[in-house]
């Protein structure tokens, strides 16, 4: 073996061996390293009570509602799973929207109720033009409908599919 | 037949460093000049963040050319511990500072970016925190290198600290999508060998005209700093001497 590839082997075993030891330190780190809890999370007590931690998840659409001081908001955040209910006081990002990511920094009470010190919007990675926006929810409508007409006339009992919505 | 190793000698790579600088110097300009104006001009307004979201076209880049740079500064480092040729730790050390402003710019732009639309300038999630320690590695390798005063030394001792450094460029890459963070996840994706992309087909190229443009800036930048190294290390050498004197008179 001539000195350079033994060179280059070493840095290889180096590399692979620094590879996995930095491996087995994040998977052993790993409920520390997740930014924030899912609403399943918290529901199977996995996130801390007695101390503040971070609830992530998406605001339940019709979920939101204000109180009269205009600052102190409720809504629900859900990960399709299960919700927790959040009050926060404070300005909101432009970006807090019904059916939008959102995580919470707070302390949960013993009635389960999340008291936000700070809300953050959390957008995921699909950017579109608006048209484009538009025109998907059109299509994703038209399938809702033709699905709702399917099965009214299967079962024949007619059901409303969609929740009543409050408005913001 | 040519011979590829003719230019690992510095007094062969010196002017051939000068012609390829000029021609990526050149070629990143019009980049950036397309680039910018299809950043701001041609492409549409996101339906969600409306204009903000176009600081990504500088954003997305940076951060790809931080992650970039580090890897190959790391196999030029590594090239030069195997092989023991001199050009190898002058590349690595001229890629240096160039990665880490692409990282300061990553970050920076994150920030500004951040704070419209989350709602906070920083957040301690696994993306934001390993793409800052990547910032310190670059410090720490600069640092490094120019602490230690006898070259040959001073180029082992930074070449092992961007080896081990190494393993942060996957753990920034896939932070996204092994951990919770409030970063969203990439947009562009590699999926069973096809690409995949949540966004519309003209930003896809808006960003890759803008990287490209990055990505010869970082070319034509590196090759222009490798030639003043080498005109420092090299400067006791004959050749140097009679292109000294050649440019004199």
């Amino acid at each position: 073996m001539k000195s350079r590839h033994k060179r280059m082997v070493f840095i290889a075993v180096g590399l692979v061996a620094l590879g996995g030891a930095v491996a087995l330190i994040l998977n052993a780190l790993n409920s520390n390293i997740n930014h924030f809890f899912s609403p399943t999370e918290v529901h199977a007590d996995a996130a801390p009570k007695d101390r503040s931690f971070r609830l992530g998840g998406l605001v339940e659409v019709g979920s939101i509602q204000r109180e009269d001081d205009g600052l102190t908001v409720h809504f629900r955040v859900t990960d399709n799973a299960e919700t927790v209910p959040v009050v926060y006081t404070g300005i909101l990002p432009d970006l807090f929207r019904e059916g939008e990511g959102v995580v919470a920094q707070g302390k949960i009470d013993n009635e389960g109720v999340f008291h936000a010190d700070e809300v953050l919007a959390k957008h995921d990675e699909t950017y579109m033009p608006p048209e484009v926006a538009e025109a998907l929810e059109k299509a994703e409508q038209a399938k809702l409908e033709q699905a709702k007409a399917a099965s009214a006339v299967e079962s024949s009992v007619v059901k409303p599919l969609t929740q009543p919505q409050e408005g913001i | 037949m040519f011979n590829l190793f003719k230019f690992a000698s510095p007094a062969t790579f010196y002017p051939l460093a000068g012609r390829l600088a000029m021609g990526f110097g050149i070629a990143s300009a019009i980049l950036l000049a397309i680039g910018l104006y299809m950043s701001f001009f041609v492409a549409p307004t996101d339906y969600k963040q409306g204009e903000g979201y176009r600081i990504m076209f500088i954003h997305v880049p940076a951060a790809w050319m931080s992650m970039l740079i580090y890897v190959v500064m790391a196999c030029w480092a590594a090239a030069g511990m195997i092989w023991h040729t001199r050009l190898s730790s002058m590349m690595a050390s001229s890629l240096a500072p160039t990665g880490a402003m692409f990282t300061f710019i990553a970050l920076w732009t994150g920030a500004l970016w951040g704070k419209p639309m989350w709602g906070a300038w920083w957040v301690w999630d696994a993306r934001l925190t390993s793409e800052l320690i990547l910032l310190f590695l670059y410090i720490g390798f600069m640092a490094l290198e120019s602490a230690i005063d006898d070259p040959r030394r001073a180029a082992r001792a930074s070449g092992l600290l961007a080896l081990v450094g190494v393993v942060n460029v996957p753990i920034i890459y896939y932070s996204v999508q092994w951990w919770n963070t409030l970063h969203q996840g990439s947009s562009i994706k590699i999926v069973d060998g096809g690409v995949e992309s949540s966004m519309s087909e003209i930003m896809v190229w808006t960003l890759l005209v803008m990287t490209f443009a990055c990505w010869f800036y970082t070319i034509a930048v590196a090759l222009c700093r490798v030639r003043s190294i080498i005109l420092e290390r090299e400067a006791n050498t004959s050749w140097v001497k009679e292109l000294l004197q050649g440019a004199k008179s």
